[in-house]
């Protein structure tokens, strides 16, 4: 029994090893002083996080990928949340069980195929090269994260709370505004972070329906990782893995918020 | 109470409405413009009426009839819209090499005699009736089934009957085979590392279950390009793997580890083993603790235990994951467009050549269709399994 917990200890080091170290690796490679990615890494300095932000490439990519980002955010979970109130009953009803089953599908098809479909349709409507083509191309990726959790928020809420609020004479929409909406508030967080998160790893789409005045920050990591190499990408890898630890502890906040109530 | 059902059901709708409208225009109407631009053919028949009527008639055998030279020259005439007319030499051309240099010829050459309908005074080639027949293929229907038998390196014979390509012709037969296997090693390495890791990981308590699921959602949550830039870097010559192995003395020159399929498939199972630990590990807590003590008690050495009791009811768990990892990879872009070399490109890569270096969108629509498909089947299998586990709880 002890050469089998041996094993186990072993393997799964190993593959924690495998899992963590890639993502563990870059990140000294950002404060690098040399211009080339490999170790040893000559001195240290904060070079490339300065070319980050003063480089012009860089700079308008990162604003470009906070605008549509926002866009999107806004787009998909106003979207997303009025989505979740109308299928919360889906149980009750086949035609919302159907829709519901049917909004998860633009996280199956790959993403070239319907980057292709959104080339071809947004030439069509000079929505291509905009900021407007790229926020729509985005929300349509991220609208099944917030609804999933929206949906999930909203149907852990006791019925009866409701139900009393509208015994209590609260019209329909006072009971949304201040009993449903305020419960659904972590979800609806957490779908909305979703959302951002999507917009910003997002690269096919892009690819197919930006311009190059919507360059985003994944876009141009794509690119220069294609084309010129640099140090600047595992500052800016350093930047997404800092992010995505905030956004973690956001989202697990959120829900302890959530259980303690 | 029916009323209640009924406005419920109303308000529900309304609720919905915005969002079911919303991706029915900017995610089922691209889906259904990329389907039709890979079967829609209609620049022949437009550009060239009179010909698509008098041509109809033609054994396409036959000497090319006067009549049919004469409406040709009409409508080369008639055409005012040089982006039509290019348009056409290329529909044309890509059935059969020369046009690009006949078209351009002949309609010259009609510009300057406004009266002659003579085509193979202009050039010989008109009287061969090989390159009559394209025209009458093309002008004969507006939906062409050329680029969905291209997708997989069919074509139509001139008598129409449905042929494998020249060899050497096409590659896309070759891609798809390609995309399947890499797919299908990526699977496969998920799940040797992804079974024994969620057995670990099910079979541990407290922090150290944590530390196990959290190495997995950690890498999952990481963006994905920073994950394969992440790949890119070690895998490099000069990379850490390469210069570790060379410190350690292990290898004198270093391994080529990036832009082979080796590295394409080391940086997908990394990015995909997560879908692969994930399902298999919320099987294996559902199994009762005791079954396995049980096994033993009975006699069962660990290797039977584990083959007669542990797998075949981690069974469900291990096909959702190997489905969800295979799918994820068929439609992969980012990772073997910047890790693999040129013999390692996907269907993906081929369907974003297609549409955005050589603004082919019939050939882009037509593997995208084959891919879209393939992923649908897949996804309807997954789902039919898991929809089969919740009715079973």
């Amino acid at each position: 029994m002890n050469g089998l917990n041996v094993a186990k200890l072993v393997f799964g080091v190993a593959a924690m090893f495998f899992l963590l170290a890639p993502l563990v690796a870059i990140l000294p490679l950002s404060f690098t002083s040399s211009v080339f990615l490999n170790y040893p890494i000559p001195g240290y300095s904060m070079r490339w996080f300065e070319e980050l932000v003063t480089a012009d490439v860089w700079r308008r990519a990162i604003v470009n990928s906070l605008i549509i980002g926002v866009g999107t955010t806004i787009l998909a979970t106003v979207l997303g949340t009025l989505g979740a109130l109308g299928l919360r009953n889906h149980a009750a009803f086949w035609s919302l069980a159907f829709i519901r089953t049917a909004f998860l599908l633009p996280m199956v098809v790959p993403a070239v195929v319907l980057g292709v479909g959104m080339q071809l349709m947004f030439a069509r409507y000079n929505l291509t090269n905009s900021y407007l083509g790229v926020i729509i191309a985005h929300s349509v990726l991220a609208v099944p994260f917030v609804v999933i959790n929206v949906l999930s928020v909203l149907q852990a809420i006791d019925p009866r709370l409701e139900q009393a609020a509208a015994s209590l004479g609260a019209g329909p929409v006072t009971v949304l505004a201040r009993v449903t909406l305020p419960l659904a508030l972590p979800g609806i967080i957490s779908g909305a972070v979703f959302a951002f998160a999507t917009s910003l790893d997002e690269v096919v789409l892009t690819l197919f329906v930006a311009g190059p005045n919507q360059r985003t920050l994944a876009r141009q990591m794509f690119s220069s990782i294609r084309e010129n190499i640099s140090p600047a990408i595992a500052a800016a890898a350093f930047v997404f893995i800092v992010g995505t630890i905030l956004v973690a502890l956001v989202l697990i906040l959120s829900r302890r918020s959530l259980n303690r109530r | 109470m029916k009323d209640d059902r009924k406005r419920s059901w109303l308000v529900s709708m309304a609720l919905v409405a915005p969002l079911v409208l919303f991706l029915i225009v900017f995610f089922a109407a691209p889906l259904y413009t990329m389907v039709s631009a890979a079967i829609s053919d209609p620049i022949a028949a437009r550009a060239l009426p009179h010909t698509s009527s008098a041509i109809s008639s033609w054994d396409g055998a036959s000497q090319p009839s006067p009549e049919m030279q004469a409406a040709l020259a009409d409508d080369l005439r008639a055409i005012e819209d040089d982006q039509l007319f290019g348009d056409l030499v290329r529909r044309l051309n890509s059935a059969k090499s020369g046009f690009r240099t006949l078209m351009p010829k002949t309609r010259n050459a009609l510009r300057q005699d406004a009266a002659t309908v003579d085509l193979i005074a202009i050039d010989q080639r008109w009287a061969d009736p090989a390159f009559w027949h394209p025209v009458k293929v093309a002008t004969a229907s507006t939906v062409t089934d050329r680029n969905l038998l291209a997708a997989v390196d069919l074509e139509r014979s001139p008598s129409g009957d449905i042929q494998a390509m020249p060899e050497g012709s096409s590659a896309n037969r070759a891609t798809l085979v390609r995309t399947f296997i890499v797919s299908l090693s990526v699977t496969l390495a998920c799940l040797l590392i992804g079974l024994p890791y969620a057995m670990v990981a099910a079979s541990v308590e407290g922090w150290k279950r944590q530390l196990l699921l959290g190495a997995v959602l950690l890498p999952l949550w990481t963006s994905l390009l920073v994950r394969t830039a992440a790949w890119f870097i070690l895998l490099q010559d000069n990379g850490l793997i390469n210069s570790a192995l060379m410190a350690l003395g292990l290898i004198n020159s270093p391994l080529p580890l990036i832009f082979n399929r080796a590295g394409v498939i080391i940086a997908m199972t990394h990015v995909l083993l997560p879908f692969m630990v994930l399902p298999i590990f919320s099987v294996l807590i559902s199994i009762p603790k005791n079954l396995m003590p049980a096994a033993a008690s009975l006699g069962a050495p660990p290797l039977r235990a584990f083959w007669n009791v542990l797998l075949p009811m981690s069974t469900r768990g291990i096909v959702s994951g190997s489905l969800l990892v295979f799918m994820s990879a068929l439609g992969y872009y980012i990772t073997p467009a910047l890790i693999g070399g040129a013999r390692d490109q996907m269907i993906s890569s081929v369907i974003a050549y297609y549409a955005t270096g050589a603004a082919n969108w019939g050939m882009a629509g037509a593997l995208g269709l084959v891919l879209l498909v393939a992923t649908l089947i897949l996804y309807t299998v997954y789902l039919r399994l898991s929809g089969e586990e919740e009715a079973k709880r």
